[in-house]
């Protein structure tokens, strides 16, 4: 039984099938990754499973629970928690306070607003053990000398990482990415594939990315989904995929 | 720990500034320094404080327009009022009765606040602005029509006028329409309103450093990466908004019992005076508790104290609120000031991570 089971997706806008028929299984401790060209619906997919767009036909099991249809809210609470293809930062707030958003619904750190306001004992221990929590995770992705900083005054390799660090602090069962290397660097690109496996490894998190860069795909991605038109056009291991000659033809080029 | 005691040290300068300001006032009073103008003017400073506070907490803090603020202090003043007036002979202690009217028009304008908010902040922006303006302009304009009254058969409503109450002949009219209501007792004083100051801004301050403050401003700076990490919108927009719209109600209460009279004018009530509360904010800094404070407590003295210069007061307080405008918001402002003042008046800028 696989972490996230996905039969016969798909939805569409007005007369537009923007995703039919679509079939993914990821297994616990996966990296899989999802390609496709530009239009293909593979950020379609990720609203999909994160609740954004309610699916018109399909089904989307996680761990063997049923949620198609819920709430964006409910399947953050279930256990998908995603990246955003354009950053999406709280950039007003601290780095810390980022990723203690993050931890705002875990059973361990919940108060309630009149606790807050009244600042009880239950206040100080709630938030002194979020504050142990989220500097742990900031460690983890080398953020945690700019723990005070704003978020919109971190360079743009950080704020990736941020945002990667916050969607963890949900305390997902699997991990959405959308083009996380989108606008970096050859080195900065190198810098998050390690970052990335060491996730995988640290958090025995599973993972699902969408990502236009085939080196990174290449490296770090065990199986692969290719999209097209809305349409699964091959899966399988990495490496078969990529040799596939409808891949090839669709979306790599010769 | 360190955030968390800088956090906590700001907070204790406000509440400082507050009760140094409460003791100089006292002391001016005692000794006789104080002209009966100044005297008259204390409760309304503490008034136009927590109205800048609470609003701060809806435009600053959960980053929307609301325009009718003034629409829940006049909910708040006419609800404290009308019950302290029924209950003038029933409660004799100034203090109780005071308490819970206070609490009745909380309750009442934060009620208001959620059954606004419910629809309203589905909105945005521009659209969220002109209708809680509507909002305010409606309440105004359905208390100067009500006709409120009681007697031994019970309470009378009409929105004719008083004749139509076909009230018993014992019976006594609380809200005369347009008129308002007259003869409030006159319980609120400046200690009272120093004290709900202070109670305001430990609410506003203690909300905004906590669980929920931080989902709130995280829906304010980003909605759907917000929704995607399990943040609920609607019940923090809401909660944020009708705490905003009970403190105001807070405010609307010490209005009404500083005068024996409460009428709804536009001059108290209406889109003029949320639009000053705005200002207070705007000036004091979006975002800033103690700045709106302190916009809301010099804006209202300024034209108080430049009474002497006649008709050319309002001119000097239009340029003062641009060089504030200034000094607080534009580039060349803010290098100006970090260059000549003492780093320490204001909050050092970040550092920016190269």
């Amino acid at each position: 039984m696989g972490v996230l089971e996905v039969k016969n997706l798909g939805i569409s806008f007005g007369g537009l099938r923007a995703v039919d028929d679509f079939n993914l299984a990821v297994e616990k401790g996966q990296l899989y990754g999802l390609i496709g060209p530009n239009g293909a619906g593979k950020t379609t997919v990720f609203n999909m499973l994160t609740g954004v767009y309610k699916p018109n036909d399909g089904k989307i099991m996680l761990d063997g629970e049923d949620i198609t249809g819920r709430s964006n809210i409910e399947i953050n609470k279930a256990g998908i928690a995603r990246t955003f293809q354009n950053i999406r930062l709280f950039s007003d707030l601290t780095v810390l306070d980022n990723v203690k958003a993050g931890l705002h619904n875990q059973k361990e750190y919940i108060y309630s607003t009149l606790t807050g306001i009244l600042r009880l004992p239950r206040y100080f221990q709630a938030e002194r053990a979020m504050d142990e929590r989220a500097m742990e995770l900031l460690k983890v992705f080398d953020l945690d000398q700019e723990a005070s900083y704003k978020a919109s005054n971190l360079p743009y390799g950080k704020q990736r990482k941020l945002e990667i660090a916050r969607a963890l602090a949900t305390n997902p069962k699997l991990l959405l990415l959308d083009e996380p290397a989108a606008g970096m660097n050859p080195n900065e690109t190198q810098e998050l594939m390690d970052t990335i496996r060491f996730v995988r490894d640290e958090f025995h998190m599973t993972i699902l990315l969408i990502e236009h860069d085939m080196k990174l795909v290449a490296g770090i991605c065990e199986k692969l989904t290719v999209l097209n038109f809305g349409q699964v056009l091959s899966c399988g291991d990495t490496s078969e995929v990529l040799k596939d000659p409808k891949v090839i033809t669709a979306y790599l080029g010769e | 720990m360190k955030k968390l005691s800088k956090t906590a040290k700001s907070s204790l300068i406000t509440y400082g500034i507050v009760v140094v300001a409460y003791l100089v006032c006292e002391i001016l009073m005692k000794t006789g320094h104080m002209s009966s103008l100044m005297k008259g003017i204390l409760v309304p400073l503490c008034i136009y404080a927590i109205l800048a506070v609470s609003l701060n907490l809806t435009v600053g803090i959960l980053g929307e327009l609301s325009l009718g603020h003034a629409g829940f202090m006049c909910v708040g003043a006419f609800a404290g009022a009308v019950f302290s007036k029924c209950t003038a002979e029933i409660i004799t202690v100034p203090g109780l009765r005071f308490v819970l009217a206070l609490l009745i028009g909380i309750v009442c304008a934060g009620i208001c606040g959620i059954l606004i908010g419910i629809p309203v902040l589905r909105l945005k922006g521009d659209y969220l602005a002109i209708v809680t303006l509507a909002f305010g302009e409606i309440i105004k304009n359905l208390v100067n029509a009500i006709y409120f009254g009681i007697d031994k058969n019970g309470m009378h409503f009409s929105l004719k006028d008083s004749m139509s109450l076909g009230m018993e002949p014992d019976g006594v009219i609380i809200i005369k329409g347009a008129q308002g209501i007259t003869g409030t007792p006159t319980d609120s004083n400046f200690t009272i309103g120093t004290i709900l100051l202070l109670i305001t801004l430990f609410i506003v301050i203690h909300l905004v450093h906590s669980r929920t403050g931080r989902a709130i401003m995280a829906i304010r700076d980003n909605r759907i990466a917000a929704e995607s990490i399990g943040i609920n919108i609607t019940k923090y927009k809401i909660l944020a908004f009708s705490v905003s719209a009970a403190l105001a109600g807070a405010a609307g209460v010490l209005y009404a019992h500083n005068l024996s009279t409460l009428t709804a004018l536009p001059k108290n009530f209406g889109y003029n005076m949320s639009i000053m509360i705005l200002v207070f904010v705007v000036l004091g800094g979006i975002g800033s508790i103690r700045g709106s404070m302190i916009a809301a407590v010099v804006l209202t003295l300024l034209p108080e104290l430049l009474r002497a210069l006649n008709e050319y007061r309002m001119l000097i307080y239009a340029i003062v609120l641009i060089v504030i405008m200034i000094f607080t918001w534009s580039p060349g402002g803010i290098a100006l000031r970090e260059r000549y003042l003492p780093a320490k008046l204001f909050h050092k800028r970040e550092k920016e991570v190269q």
